[in-house]
């Protein structure tokens, strides 16, 4: 028997509130099984079984906050002879937005009283939480209900301190060197056009997901970007994990991309639109969150020409990416106007230096060169 | 005009649930009022695409700045 502990959803998270157990004691759960939903300061999260085995308890009921690491289950391994089949959920999994979850709690809302919300796959939005409220505040109209901003405000200053602990964490814990690269995107871009231009809407590629794949191949040229300093020493990863960092309303949060030097750019540009769509929509499992083995943030083709990011550890590299913008470059002795990128790198200097750094970054570039070869 | 407005604006709280349809504003560029990125831009272009069987080009996705742009593709563009 082992206990199952409130897991760590990242480096910025004491404690979760326990949403619903979608498991009860007796039934069997397959590694990957979702046993329940938990809500950190960042959002909420589904958390995967981490191996196969039969619920033999449940400690914490649902409602109640724990801090990470304490048992919240107890659940009897199996190993591989176990032959059932994952169980049915025992409820229904409640498809709603973060920000509604929490205009919910703020109001007094139940939202598994709701139904079916107008959001995505009849996800329950704030706006479907507030018609709840007000239909059910009708009778008592001298009693204004809160303005849902207070609860929206809550959230943000919770994922602010989440963001500052994590980054003060960075900060005073990793020795940080910065580089930074142009890089010509003309080729890609023109051989990306062109690629797109006999494509229907739905299979065409962005430019993003050309940058994350030269990221993804780099690596394999320098793979001491890849891991995590934990116990004193650099522990390199073999897989390659992006963790790609997504703008939310109630902040910023970093899902992996699982294994993404292994994919096509289609399958990329899938996985990149599959993980933004259940960002927004409050659908992201917890191995998403714990899983990236460096981070790359884009801050889009509106954002700043550079960003000089900060690792999140334990990760030891973050890749940032400007704006993509004309600038004036010297091609083959020639002063032309060339759409291209800044291309930086914040790495942790326990575990690489500037040179292997700068090669990194020069891989990018070399990658971009060829588009076709991604 | 109202009702080709309220069904756009329906495909963007899809897209980008935490906003609050009575705060968009028709002149205002979306992605700069909404918050959202080239990628939740792109699904929403294609979910205009679906809804009103349009074929839109990647040219034609300058022209999709703001809501009113979004009607006025859509009224010049359907059959």
């Amino acid at each position: 028997m082992s206990d199952f502990n409130m897991p760590s959803l990242g480096a910025d998270m004491d404690e979760g509130e326990i949403l619903a157990w979608k498991v009860k004691p007796g039934d069997s759960v397959r590694k990957g099984d979702v046993l329940l939903e938990v809500d950190t300061s960042k959002a909420a999260f589904d958390v995967e079984a981490d191996h196969d085995g039969v619920v033999e308890e449940i400690l914490v009921e649902p409602g109640r906050k724990v801090a990470v690491g304490t048992p919240i289950a107890r659940i009897r391994q199996t190993g591989e002879a176990l032959a059932k089949p994952a169980p049915k959920p025992v409820a229904p999994h409640l498809r709603i937005t973060p920000l509604a979850r929490v205009v919910a709690k703020d109001l007094g809302v139940d939202p598994a009283k709701i139904g079916r919300g107008t959001g995505i796959d009849g996800a329950i939005t704030r706006a479907d939480v507030e018609r709840a409220a007000a239909k059910h505040e009708e009778p008592h109209v001298e009693k204004a209900p809160p303005p849902p901003s207070g609860a929206d405000k809550s959230k943000r200053e919770g994922l602010r301190d989440a963001i500052a602990a994590a980054m003060s964490r960075s900060k005073r814990e990793i020795p940080h060197y910065y580089l930074s690269q142009t890089i010509d995107l003309e080729p890609a871009l023109n051989w990306l056009e062109k690629l797109n231009a006999g494509r229907p809407i739905t299979e065409r590629i962005l430019s993003p997901v050309l940058l994350l794949k030269a990221v993804a191949h780099a690596i394999w040229e320098v793979p001491e970007l890849n891991g995590y300093w934990t116990d004193g020493a650099l522990n390199q990863s073999e897989s390659v994990h992006l963790g790609v960092a997504i703008s939310l309303h109630s902040g910023v949060i970093a899902p992996a991309i699982h294994d993404a030097d292994d994919m096509s750019l289609e399958q990329l540009m899938a996985a990149l639109a599959d993980l933004v769509q259940r960002a927004r929509h409050g659908t992201l499992k917890a191995s998403e969150m714990t899983d990236s083995t460096i981070t790359v943030t884009n801050l889009g083709d509106r954002g700043p020409e550079a960003v000089y990011g900060v690792i999140y550890p334990p990760q030891v590299a973050l890749v940032g990416f400007g704006a993509v913008m004309s600038r004036a470059l010297v091609i083959d002795g020639q002063l032309v106007a060339r759409r291209s990128v800044i291309a930086t790198l914040s790495a942790d200097h326990r575990a690489s230096d500037g040179h292997r750094g700068g090669l990194f970054l020069r891989a990018i570039a070399r990658l971009l060169e060829h588009p076709e070869s991604l | 005009m109202s009702e080709l407005k309220d069904t756009i604006v329906g495909l963007l709280l899809k897209i980008a649930p935490e906003v609050d349809a009575a705060e968009i504003k028709p002149d205002v560029d979306l992605r700069d009022q909404l918050d959202i990125d080239s990628m939740d831009h792109l699904n929403f272009v294609i979910a205009m695409a679906k809804q009103f069987g349009l074929e839109i080009p990647e040219k034609d996705y300058p022209r999709l700045t703001t809501l009113d742009d979004c009607v006025a593709y859509v009224q010049s563009h359907r059959h």
